[in-house]
């Protein structure tokens, strides 16, 4: 039904787009930045928040304060209204949402699984995951010694499945293994993800691709960037980049062969949309890289709430809501350790 | 106008036929007396601050840390109450006013409460802990005992079998445990291991999926579910569980299971195999668990006293910190002086209280020992001052209502005072029923009765809203008594209340009654529709035309109300245009065509002509010149037709066009430096004035003013006309109202009376009983509340109310508790 998602969206996915919108308003403008950036203690941005809709999460409080409460706290509005959506959701929304869900998974069994290959104590690495990608039997992740097992034990419960058939091996863990696996579980979730944005057609597919092509490049430039200079081969780094987004096929031949960030650059300087990110770096730089990558990414994000009648509003939401906690977490850290010259590094404003 | 205030008479004078007259007012306070000078300031609750410093955020206020501490302070108090809850320790409402408290020493007291509150629940929790896990380990110890002894039976049944059967391969039921019996027997396996515990009965069977996965099927596990929910010891919440037993061979298996057994949440407990030891650990963990017990009750006891204490000053606690935290929300809205030596608050009240504030002000600063007096002095301003009226409990529900639709203009014609009647009897025209009046009476008489109990505590949605409106529905119920009496309505049973019905049968055997009518018998009925309407077959026409009539009546009447009081306003506001080319040519447009409307209907009751005024009203347009004929009700009919026509006719070019044009020339004037407008006043008008002058300041647009005009001016001239018509739904909802009435009476308690059969009788009556509830009680009462609230809101305030004020909302300690509520 391409083009007539006006006539029936509203049916069922009209109660959640209202929804959503209404959070949407919800989130932290550019003047609450500011002001939180002003904020002299971590009470003072209780105060602050206390007076946005995190107000009721964080009103019991007791007055010292930790960083971590307050990225707790906000988590925790997120997850309440995720799970009140997706209560609410009806087919094909419910998976939709699910699928949204997948990424923090992929991290969750990641964390867990190098935790545990350094002895970390299970309890202690269940609180530090985040609580959308929890599932059933996350903390018998620690009984695995390889991937078969992992796969066999746990993953194979979980949606997760599917993606593990190109990583099952029967080699010990380590940490180069892991974050292979990592990256290998993320590309089959982005193509999958990709591949049910298509299938349900219209303004989400539409919308959605560009938004997965976009998270697919970045991902692809991070490995290049993050591999160089490991014993990673080009091979294997191709195949870690996800089969759609703007740089297949022809970016990822000259990505997998790039030794240095300049040549990254290079390959990247040929796309347009991606000129701008690069260009506001300076040579052999890569730390501003993340935050240039997140100020697109936000932009993007804000410009498909400029449509109706499709899906990507819930995955931009979610991702708008999960950089506002990132942002509040860089400010309250900065605040917490006196650290305010830099508070401006990596805040995005949203709005 | 304001003479006719006090209409309650037992309430202070009051004049709500326009809102107080107010001022801006300054305080500079000096700063070591702001705090009591606030506190004092909000037990009057007369003064409605102004935020002086709104560019600013929360916490670079002056008092931002006060407001911490406050914050604190109720984020304790809350955990108190949620204790307290949890305890079941209710607060006791209102205490004896005990000794007062200084805030630093409530805040070093709620401190230490809480610090005492968390240390005895910490106890508490770590003994309810080992409680909770002593009942488990008991659970185990009973469950996992029952396993051992049944395979134990069971195998012993089973050897025996074996050994008289010389085989045994088909147990399958039991095969682990007879092989280990057996091996046991013969010493010649490894022993197997096992562990017993409690998983919760929600993820037993993913624990069972993963055990049989980790170690490739080689265990053997039993569970069993425990009847009733067991407290987790970790979390402290009521989980259904299952005890399990697994038995394993080897080391490695016994290193995953624990993990399983770890990230499962499931609580091992040790085992001893050996039938004695059981009884006797099973006795040592009984005698545990009630010594135990004690200790949790002793510990309970003092957690409920401490609670009890706690509970008996809660609400003066929150009560201060409400308080203390709302002054100091308030401080951080004035403004701090750059000597930082004194504060300057600014803010709207009305002129009565300043004496009040004054005298407040001055007890301040005797109270606090401050030397010098906080100074008080009235500003001038261009800025439209809020809109308040004093409202009782009577009235305020009435000014309600018209609030919801927009609060005054300040001091323009309040509605509200119209409203107290106008509503509640427009209402009554269409619930005409002096039956369902007296059940609508008793039931608001109930609430008011009450009042004082329900005022004090939380009702229900749709109850609060009916508590709110129990004067209104008092009115309504009274004039819905009366207008039931006019139209001789109770449940649609006719009365014959005030004399005999003036109608009767020509003959004995009343024959012709509905045939051919009665005879006039006696004197007219006195007061109201004469009984002997009802039922018979010209009673919708004869009522039809009555109420027909009647609601033109009314509508004419309130709509003249309405354009009277915008003469009224444009006198008060000293506007002549308004009078001149606004107000006379709409009291000629509406009373040229409707008022003679009204006229003639008047005319045709008092005469009992035969004319048929619909078509004396259609043909006074269609063919003015024409002769009546026989619809002529007076003499010289055609020449006031036609005249009034001429006038309506002249109404609306007069109404349209010279507005503009004057306007523009005043503006020009203005421009001209020749200020004419009357802006040399004695009264605060002036200010108002001033400031409507200001605004005239900006751009003179011509087109936007014509085009402005020509609006109102279509929209009255139609209005006229459909609002007319609008008021015709009094006729209508009226009818309906009586008509169902008459179903429900007619077709179902007659039709069921007429069965002589008790049982039919008593569902005829519920079903009646029912009905009129919820029909006529319920619904009808909502129905004709909306038209009444319809016919208020658009046909009679559009004729003059501007509606674009804002509320008075002085800061007061009074209002405070039911915003927090």
């Amino acid at each position: 039904m391409y083009g007539f998602e006006a006539m029936t969206f509203n049916i069922h996915g009209g109660y959640l787009e209202a929804i959503v919108r209404g959070h949407r308003s919800g989130l932290l403008t550019a003047a609450d930045y500011n002001n939180l950036c002003q904020c002299e203690t971590l009470d003072d941005i209780k105060m602050h928040l206390s007076a946005t809709e995190y107000g009721p999460y964080l009103q019991n409080e007791p007055s010292p304060l930790h960083t971590t409460t307050i990225v707790e706290k906000c988590t925790l509005k997120l997850v309440d209204e995720y799970k009140h959506m997706l209560c609410q959701a009806t087919e094909p929304l419910s998976t939709f949402l699910e699928y949204i869900t997948y990424g923090h998974m992929i991290d969750n069994v990641v964390l867990i699984v190098t935790g545990t290959l350094h002895e970390r104590d299970v309890q202690e690495l269940l609180e530090k995951c985040h609580p959308l990608g929890m599932f059933d039997s996350i903390a018998t992740l620690a009984v695995a010694q390889n991937m078969r097992e992992l796969y066999r034990l746990v993953l194979v419960d979980t949606p997760l499945a599917p993606y593990f058939s190109e990583c099952i091996t029967s080699e010990d863990l380590d940490d180069m293994n892991i974050e292979i696996m990592r990256n290998t579980l993320y590309k089959a979730y982005l193509e999958d993800f990709y591949r049910f944005c298509q299938k349900l057609g219209g303004a989400t597919a539409e919308i959605m691709s560009d938004l997965l092509a976009f998270e697919a490049d970045r991902r692809a430039v991070n490995i290049t960037i993050n591999s160089i200079g490991t014993e990673l081969t080009r091979d294997d780094r191709r195949k870690l980049y996800s089969t759609f987004g703007l740089l297949y096929p022809y970016g990822h031949e000259e990505l997998a062969v790039c030794e240095d960030i300049d040549q990254v650059r290079g390959v990247m300087e040929k796309y347009p949309p991606y000129q701008p990110i690069f260009s506001k770096l300076s040579y052999g730089e890569s730390q501003m890289l993340d935050k240039a990558f997140y100020e697109e990414e936000v932009k993007r994000l804000c410009l498909s709430f400029e449509q109706q009648f499709h899906y990507g509003v819930f995955f931009a939401y979610m991702r708008l809501k999960e950089q506002e906690i990132r942002n509040l977490m860089w400010i309250s850290e900065c605040v917490a350790q006196n650290q305010k010259s830099r508070v401006h590094d990596s805040v995005v404003f949203i709005f | 106008m304001a003479d006719h205030g006090g209409g309650g008479g037992c309430c202070p004078p009051m004049d709500l036929f326009r809102s107080e007259p107010m001022h801006l007012v300054q305080v500079i306070i000096p700063i070591e007396s702001a705090r009591l000078t606030v506190s004092y300031l909000g037990d009057i609750g007369l003064i409605q601050f102004k935020d002086l410093n709104a560019e600013k955020s929360p916490f670079q206020r002056t008092y931002a840390s006060q407001i911490k501490r406050c914050a604190e302070l109720a984020r304790k108090l809350r955990f108190f109450k949620d204790q307290m809850s949890k305890a079941d320790v209710k607060s006791s409402a209102k205490s004896e006013a005990k000794a007062e408290f200084n805030f630093d020493e409530l805040e070093i007291k709620l401190g230490e409460l809480e610090a005492e509150l968390t240390e005895v629940n910490a106890n508490n929790e770590k003994l309810q802990r080992g409680y909770n896990e002593l009942v488990e380990y008991k659970l185990v110890l009973q469950k996992a005992g029952e396993f051992f002894k049944a395979a134990q039976s069971r195998a012993e049944a089973q050897q025996t079998e074996a050994s008289s059967q010389q085989a045994a391969e088909d147990s399958l039921e039991t095969p682990l445990l007879k092989d280990q019996d057996s091996t046991a027997d013969q010493g010649k396996q490894v022993k197997l291991g096992f562990i017993t515990g409690l998983v919760p009965q929600g993820r037993s069977m993913a624990f069972e999926r993963i055990l049989f996965r980790a170690t490739r099927g080689n265990v053997f596990l039993r569970q069993s579910s425990v009847d009733e929910a067991v407290i987790d010891p970790h979390s402290g919440e009521k989980v259904e569980k299952n005890v399990f037993v697994v038995f394993f061979s080897g080391e490695r298996a016994k290193s995953k299971i624990l993990k399983i057994c770890e990230a499962f949440g499931a609580n091992r407990y040790p085992f001893a195999e050996d039938l004695g030891k059981q009884a006797q650990m099973i006795l040592e963990v009984s005698g545990k668990l009630s010594e135990l017990k004690t200790t949790i009750d002793a510990g309970l006891s003092h957690r409920a006293n401490l609670l009890e204490t706690i509970g008996k000053q809660y609400e003066q606690w929150s009560e201060l910190v409400r308080k203390e935290k709302s002054i100091y929300h308030t401080l951080n809205m004035l403004s701090i002086d750059v000597t930082k030596k004194c504060l300057v608050a600014e803010g709207w009240s009305p002129i009565f209280a300043t004496q009040q504030i004054q005298d407040a002000l001055q007890l301040a600063t005797v109270d606090s020992k401050s030397q010098v007096g906080a100074i008080f002095q009235v500003l001038h301003t261009k800025e439209l001052p809020p809109t308040y009226f004093r409202t009782n409990k009577f009235t305020e529900s009435f000014q309600t209502i018209v609030d919801a639709y927009g609060v005054a203009k300040y001091q323009e014609a309040n509605p509200g005072v119209y409203t107290v009647v106008t509503f509640p009897f427009l209402f009554a025209v269409m619930f005409g029923d002096w039956g369902h009046g007296i059940c609508i009476l008793l039931a608001t008489l109930f609430l008011i009765f009450r009042e004082k109990k329900y005022s004090s505590q939380k009702l229900g949605d749709i109850m609060e809203m009916t508590f709110g409106g129990r004067y209104v529905i008092l009115l309504m119920a009274l004039f819905s008594i009366y207008t039931g009496l006019i139209y001789n309505e109770f449940f649609s049973v006719p009365f014959e209340l005030f004399s005999p019905s003036a109608y009767a049968c020509r003959d004995a055997a009343c024959s012709e009654a509905t045939t051919i009518g009665l005879i006039k018998a006696r004197d007219t009925y006195p007061f109201g529709v004469d009984p002997a309407w009802h039922g018979s077959r010209s009673e919708l026409p004869f009522l039809n035309s009555l109420k027909m009539k009647m609601s033109i009546l009314i509508g004419v009447a309130q709509m003249n109300l309405g354009i009277i009081l915008s003469f009224f306003n444009a006198l008060y506001f000293r506007n002549p245009v308004n009078v001149w080319f606004q107000f006379i040519p709409q009291m000629i447009f509406l009373n040229g065509l409707f008022g003679y409307l009204s006229l003639l209907i008047i005319v045709k009751w008092c005469t009992g002509s035969q004319a048929d005024l619909y078509h004396v009203m259609i043909y006074m347009f269609l063919s003015p010149t024409d002769d009546l004929g026989e619809n002529q009700l007076f003499p010289n009919q055609k020449t006031v037709q036609l005249v009034l026509l001429l006038l309506s006719l002249i109404a609306v070019p007069w109404m349209l066009l010279p507005k503009p044009f004057i306007l523009k020339a005043q503006h020009n004037r203005i421009h001209q430096g020749q200020s004419y407008t009357p802006l040399e006043g004695t009264e605060e008008s002036l200010q108002v004035e001033a400031g409507h002058d200001s605004h005239d300041h900006e751009e003179f647009e011509f087109s936007e003013v014509f085009v402005h005009q020509l609006i109102h001016t279509i929209e009255f001239v139609l209005g006229a006309v459909s609002n007319t018509a609008s008021y015709l739904r009094l006729w209508a909802l009226s009818l309906a109202h009586s008509e169902l009435s008459t179903v429900f009476y007619e077709k179902v308690l007659l039709l069921a009376w007429g069965y002589n059969n008790w049982i039919i009788l008593i569902v005829g009556i519920i079903v009646f009983i029912f009905a009129t509830v919820g029909v006529l009680l319920v619904m009808e009462t909502l129905s004709a509340f909306l038209h009444a609230l319809r016919l208020h809101w658009v046909e009679f305030q559009n004729k003059f109310y501007e509606g674009d004020g804002y509320k008075f909302a002085p800061f007061s300690f009074a209002l405070l508790v039911d915003e927090d509520e």
